[in-house]
């Protein structure tokens, strides 16, 4: 039969629906009551549905029918190939290599963004003067535009005129070509990345601290814990759920980063490339490149299924991942 | 006076100035001149990006040579943003006007669709509802760039093309919306209210109209917000989508900074009246913004 008996949370019991049930003669207008409660919930939730079929669920089913040809919009070309694209994906060397890439953005990006928060909100978590005058500009970065500020920090990071040479050369270092080198190049896209998600997760981080009960820390200090253990001892532990959503939705962003190295980019021929010798080409811009750039939309198919499935993969293992540490004594 | 003890760093009802509380809070919540300049210091990293870009705006371009860099405006804002709207290349009045029909549109849809259905989510009696509401949940955890290659396809198919619609009509409402208000409508509405309104013979349309809609007005604005900033910023669709003379604000920086990049102050203030409509928000509603984050009512 149907789904919900059950009243709603602290509600009262259902009332029955009286007005809806057949009189004796069904009239007009109680047959138009009876459809409006009858249909209108359908009615309701169906524009979303509409929307996700059409432009959601079709396109990622259909980009799995798309990578299994050779298809090309611009010179008309559609022949079944079967998992070739697939085979090829396992053994093409630039695929690997934007892999290798997007992997070492997202992890130097993701580990220190989390563990900065992490201390952000630790610190935001104390009684102090001006709290909403802090907490909002930790959110100052978020309500930017992505390309906007990829411009700014590029220039930063310029290797002649930027300002963080010029900063770190004061204490001595010598300029460093941040687009020229994996390793750099890598650093400061995961800075830019840094810069605009870390206060976002240190407001989620702050808001599970406020949920954990005070004398749980009364308590142990009581016991005599220092604050750096219960700090250890007690919020990350408690915290644990709100890591693993943070962590989740820093796998998803991170391994679909574009914004940031297609505007690094820029003086390069093709933006998509990620520098000369692709030292910071992601798989969403090899993907990219691929479809629009070269018209191999069936390629670029397989490799948008194949990111599709490592997202899946890389949450999947930093849910475990988080679960387990600091899990069961 | 009596303890205080509100959530730490947030308001007490008595105003900020919570002199005494008991002793063993001290070292927990008392905030030390180390934990001040810890929140100093990561302030300054967090807005000096946005300030920077404002003074690089305001400037002659020999600004990135001089050491050190300047730190206050110069009187060159007006000059920049004048040869900003002169540019023929980055068609940045077409791409502001652009960006705020598609993000004007895409948030109203997407506020209304979005309570609409939440609303009978939370409130509503049907068949199959449980396993509805599970698949919007699943809905949130598909990226949409994921299936840009079809959906590309589907615009050559329409003829979209380099339409506005193409950057509107794929977003008109999403499973987190839906999913955010039922979360809000659950708690807010209370039943009494819809049976009430029932039995005096409004239809179930008019119950959200008249009652569930005010109702939801905080979720809705917070779900506006965001929705607002997320097609403002957005990127890589309009890219694969728009041509470079038809583009959102987004692309239109994304113009200059293809053909001018060594321009440093005309990119610059390209950028500040890129986030500008942004930083309005942000300065008006930064309560309620943040008020989103922590209530977990904002994915990235």
């Amino acid at each position: 039969m149907t789904t919900d008996l059950r009243p709603s949370r602290n509600g009262p019991p259902p009332a029955s629906p009286a007005p809806a049930r057949p009189g004796p003669p069904p009239t007009w207008r109680s047959r138009l009551a009876r459809l409006d409660v009858k249909g209108a919930p359908y009615a309701f939730i169906s524009p979303f549905y509409l929307v996700f079929l059409v432009f959601g669920a079709f396109p990622l089913v259909y980009t799995l029918w798309v990578s299994l040809h050779d298809w090309e919009l611009a010179s008309g070309t559609r022949k079944f190939v079967g998992l070739d694209n697939y085979d090829y994906l396992l053994s093409d060397a630039d695929f690997w290599h934007a892999t290798v890439n997007t992997l070492g953005i997202f992890a130097l990006s993701t580990v220190p963004q989390l563990v900065l928060a992490l201390l952000i909100a630790n610190t935001l978590n104390r009684r102090m003067r001006l709290p909403t005058l802090f907490r909002i500009g930790m959110v100052a970065p978020l309500v930017t535009s992505t390309a906007a500020v990829a411009i700014v920090f590029t220039q930063m990071f310029d290797k002649d005129w930027g300002m963080i040479n010029w900063a770190i050369g004061l204490v001595g270092i010598d300029p460093i070509n941040w687009s020229s080198s994996r390793g750099w190049s890598w650093a400061a896209i995961a800075m830019m990345v840094d810069w605009r998600w870390t206060g976002y997760n240190a407001l989620i981080y702050l808001a599970a601290m406020q949920a954990i009960p005070k004398d749980l820390y009364e308590a142990a200090a009581i016991d005599g814990a220092s604050r750096l253990r219960q700090f250890w001892q007690i919020t990350v532990p408690m915290l644990r759920p709100t890591i693993i959503f943070t962590v989740i939705i820093s796998t998803i962003g991170g391994l679909q980063l574009f914004t940031e190295p297609v505007l690094f980019s820029v003086g390069t021929p093709n933006k998509m490339d990620g520098g000369p010798m692709h030292q910071f080409q992601t798989i969403t811009m090899y993907m990219y490149d691929n479809a629009f750039g070269h018209d191999r939309y069936g390629y670029g198919a397989t490799v948008a299924w194949a990111l599709f499935v490592m997202i899946i993969v890389f949450s999947l293992i930093n849910f475990l991942a988080v679960r387990r540490t600091g899990g069961t004594k | 006076m009596t303890t205080l003890l509100a959530g730490p760093g947030g308001r007490t009802p008595g105003g900020r100035r919570a002199a005494a509380h008991p002793g063993r809070y001290r070292g927990l919540w008392n905030a030390s001149p180390l934990t001040y300049l810890t929140l100093v210091v990561a302030l300054a990293l967090s807005v000096f990006p946005i300030y920077w870009m404002i003074i690089v705006a305001t400037r002659t371009n020999s600004v990135v040579a001089d050491v050190p860099p300047p730190l206050l405006p110069g009187g060159h804002g007006g000059d920049n943003v004048g040869r900003l709207f002169d540019n023929p290349e980055a068609y940045f009045a077409k791409g502001l006007l652009n960006s705020a029909i598609a993000s004007a549109a895409v948030t109203v849809s997407t506020v209304f669709f979005a309570s609409l259905a939440g609303f009978a989510f939370a409130k509503l009696r049907f068949r199959g509802k449980n396993g509805l509401l599970l698949t919007i949940i699943a809905t949130m955890m598909i990226p949409v760039q994921m299936g840009i290659i079809p959906l590309y396809m589907i615009m050559v198919k329409l003829g979209w093309q380099n339409h506005l619609q193409a950057v509107i009509v794929p977003f008109l409402v999403t499973g987190f919306g839906v999913f955010m208000m039922r979360q809000y409508a659950d708690q807010a509405v209370p039943d009494e209210l819809i049976e009430a309104a029932r039995v005096d013979g409004c239809t179930t349309f008019g119950i959200y109209w008249r009652v569930v809609l005010p109702a939801l007005r905080p979720a809705a604005g917070v779900l506006g917000l965001f929705t607002f900033m997320q097609t403002w910023n957005e990127f890589m669709w309009p890219l694969a989508v728009l041509s470079p003379d038809n583009p959102t604000v987004q692309l239109s920086i994304n113009n200059l900074a293809n053909a001018y990049f060594k321009d440093y102050t005309l990119m610059f203030a390209g950028t500040s009246v890129a986030i500008l409509p942004l930083l309005v928000v942000f300065i008006v509603f930064g309560r309620q913004i943040i008020g989103g984050i922590m209530e977990g009512a904002v994915k990235a």
